[in-house]
């Protein structure tokens, strides 16, 4: 297997007069993030693998607005959708599939309302689609009988009632999957929503994460998993805070899924 | 003489009809100062709502304990509410039991308004002790002292007496009855208040009637004076959760409103035929001011949410900012936006129904930016309510208002906000090199 990986830009595969069936919306912490970069790459592995036909906007894209409309700049979180927007529409783009559920949240319920209308799907959605058309199949091994636990990223469970194709997944690795005492609809944040990710928490008496790392680690967990990029930081930032990074790893679905399939 | 009874059973129950009606016309203006919303869109899925979540009290079992206690004393309360209906028309009519002909039937009602009426008082005192033995987390936090802590306590009297009252005046009756006082016809069924009943034996007829008589009373007397305390008090929500929960989003809980007012803005900005000199026409209207820093800039559908928030914390002790001992607990966002509507509307009523500027907002005198700064959005506080309250959407309408109208957002915020201006991304990296991690090892 070449370790090249293969991610045509939309404006390649329009120079070239293809158009993909899916758009990678890609995040800009699956950028520039050094950590969210490996998931960004262990996903294109798995496009890669099962033939999916997709593209990147690459320099074209750029924030979808998320942080500042939950700042409270509106004015900003609507230049970046309508400047977004713009280029997707230029592409005839129909489906869009993403990594982190703060972009999946904005782009699939606040762009249609500024002439934005795709199919917008979380990469565990994305996964779970591939894994019952057949085209992904996933065999045990590398996970088999491994406690993981799920953190329920905001903006894909309460904000989407997206609660099931993340853990599907988990169970076929044949993975032990261990519930938090709130979890799903009730599941503790990881305390970077609402743009909290950008500045210092308001004072108080514990951090977000450190709370909800301790509900991950009442599980005992081998792996605790996770579906946003922000909360992987936050949760592999509480790990360390506990001083268990040696034995509990904090994995993207898609990271996992590529590591089982050996990519 | 002998229709004096009716007479003032007939007034007093006016009164408290009169007075009634006059604070809900009070709320209903409270309510109408904020924005207008279209919220006439699907209505099956409005009532379906309603009757799932206000009705059925489908989120209140998420919690079984409170949740079934809540049920019974809710069910209670609507059920034993058929007797009311009996007891105002004894009173204005003067007769006595008039549904009594109904016979078995009539029996199967009392029968079950008795044993409902002891689990009410089961569920109250479980109540109480919660609240004040137990002293549950949530009822303990900051917000909650002096006036809101008493409230909760006064309602649980409050039921805890009519309840009594009502057991004992059956018990009474059940007495004279069976000592064949004129009058009192046989008729129901008192599988509690036949244990009431035995206390009563040797009393006189004449004694019994004076304690039924004066149960009957104050039963009466103390719904009409609960009905008006409603308005004061938390407790609104018996009447209100059922708009409420009808009005609730039905948007995906992440979906936050788009600000139309800066679509317009930013239409005008991206059109390349536009003018940008262009000065505004001589009667143009005051731009719309950009989110919300008093109760005023909120919808009336937040306003509605305000009087209906009953404060029993389930929004907050999800909230994890709460948890970890921020200052932010969404239910005093609730708490502080009906306070000042209050106050808005009190200044309306002593200066002829026009708001008199008082120098106090919601922000700042209310609602610190401390607490707005700690929300992470998490919609925690919104999917515990169990009658669909959104504290998020007040919470994100005055971000709003300090970013767009006060550029006073947190520094760090500001500094992201810059970078998604210059480059694209929240952090500063160029948006060339976006597609970098594609050739990196």
């Amino acid at each position: 297997m070449s370790n090249e990986l293969k991610v045509p830009t939309m404006a390649e595969l329009f120079a070239a007069g293809q158009q993909p069936e899916v758009l990678f919306w890609v995040g800009c912490a699956g950028s520039f993030d050094d950590r969210a970069k490996k998931i960004t790459k262990a996903f294109v592995k798995i496009l890669n693998k099962t033939n999916v036909s997709f593209a990147v906007l690459g320099t074209e894209e750029s924030c979808t607005g998320d942080p500042a409309k939950r700042s409270g700049n509106e004015f900003l979180f609507q230049m970046q959708a309508v400047t977004n927007i713009e280029v997707m529409n230029a592409y005839g783009i129909k489906k869009v599939v993403t990594t982190c559920p703060h972009c999946f949240n904005t782009l699939k319920n606040e762009y249609p309302g500024l002439g934005g209308n795709y199919k917008v799907l979380h990469h565990t959605q994305f996964l779970k689609a591939l894994l019952e058309e057949g085209k992904l199949t996933l065999e045990g091994g590398t996970y088999k009988g491994k406690r993981i636990t799920f953190h329920d990223p905001c903006y894909l469970g309460r904000a989407n009632n997206v609660y099931e194709a993340p853990r599907e997944l988990i169970r076929k690795l044949d993975a032990e999957l261990v519930e938090m005492r709130s979890c799903k609809q009730r599941g503790l944040c990881c305390g970077a929503g609402g743009a909290q990710m950008f500045k210092e928490p308001e004072k108080g008496d514990k951090d977000i994460n450190v709370e909800r790392t301790e509900q991950a680690l009442e599980t005992k967990p081998e792996i605790i998993a996770a579906g946003c990029p922000f909360c992987n930081t936050m949760m592999t930032d509480g790990v360390k805070h506990k001083e268990k990074e040696a034995s509990i790893k904090v994995m993207d679905i898609a990271e996992l899924i590529a590591t089982a399939e050996n990519l | 003489m002998e229709y004096i009874p009716n007479v003032l059973f007939t007034l007093i129950l006016a009164l408290g009809i009169g007075f009634f009606v006059r604070n809900i016309k009070k709320l209903s203006r409270n309510i109408r100062l904020g924005k207008d919303v279209d919220v006439s869109d699907n209505k099956p899925t409005r009532w379906k709502n309603m009757a799932r979540i206000a009705l059925g009290q489908s989120k209140m079992v998420v919690r079984p304990i409170p949740g079934i206690l809540h049920i019974i004393v809710y069910v209670g309360f609507i059920i034993i509410n058929i007797e009311v209906l009996e007891i105002i028309i004894d009173g204005v009519l003067g007769t006595h039991r008039i549904f009594a002909p109904l016979g078995k039937f009539y029996d199967i009602l009392i029968g079950s308004f008795e044993i409902l009426a002891l689990l009410v008082i089961i569920a109250i005192i479980v109540f109480w002790l919660r609240r004040n033995i137990i002293k549950l987390k949530r009822f303990f936090k900051s917000e909650m002292s002096g006036w809101p802590k008493m409230d909760g306590n006064i309602i649980l009297y409050f039921e805890l007496v009519l309840m009594t009252l009502f057991l004992t005046m059956n018990g009474a009756d059940y007495q004279l009855q069976q000592m064949g006082a004129v009058h009192y016809v046989e008729a129901g069924y008192f599988p509690v208040s036949q244990f009431i009943a035995e206390f009563f034996d040797g009393f006189s007829v004449s004694t019994l009637i004076v304690i039924e008589r004066v149960c009957w009373w104050l039963h009466i007397v103390g719904i009409l004076c609960f009905l008006n305390y409603l308005y004061y008090s938390k407790h609104l929500h018996i009447l209100l959760a059922f708009p409420n929960t009808y009005y609730g989003k039905l948007t995906p809980k992440g979906q936050f409103k788009n600000n139309d007012a800066v679509t317009k803005e930013v239409k005008v900005m991206m059109d390349p035929s536009a003018d940008p000199f262009a000065a505004p026409a001589e009667d143009a209207p005051m731009p719309e001011k950009f989110g919300a820093s008093d109760v005023m800039d909120l919808s009336w559908v937040q306003l509605l949410n305000a009087y209906t928030c009953t404060e029993c914390g389930r929004c907050t002790s999800e909230c994890p900012a709460n948890q970890t001992g921020k200052k932010l607990s969404p239910r005093k966002i609730m708490m502080d936006t009906r306070d000042r509507l209050e106050e808005v509307g009190k200044n309306m009523d002593s200066n002829k129904g026009v708001f008199v500027d008082d120098g106090k907002q919601l922000l700042d005198n209310y609602i610190t930016k401390e607490e707005l700064w700690a929300c992470t959005s998490c919609n925690a506080c919104v999917e515990a309510c169990p009658v669909s309250i959104d504290p998020l959407s007040i919470i994100m309408d005055i971000r709003q208002y300090l970013v767009m109208e006060q550029s006073a957002a947190p520094s760090d915020l500001n500094n992201m906000m810059g970078n998604i201006e210059n480059n694209g991304a929240p952090w500063p990296f160029n948006q060339m090199d976006r597609l970098n991690w594609k050739t990196e090892s």
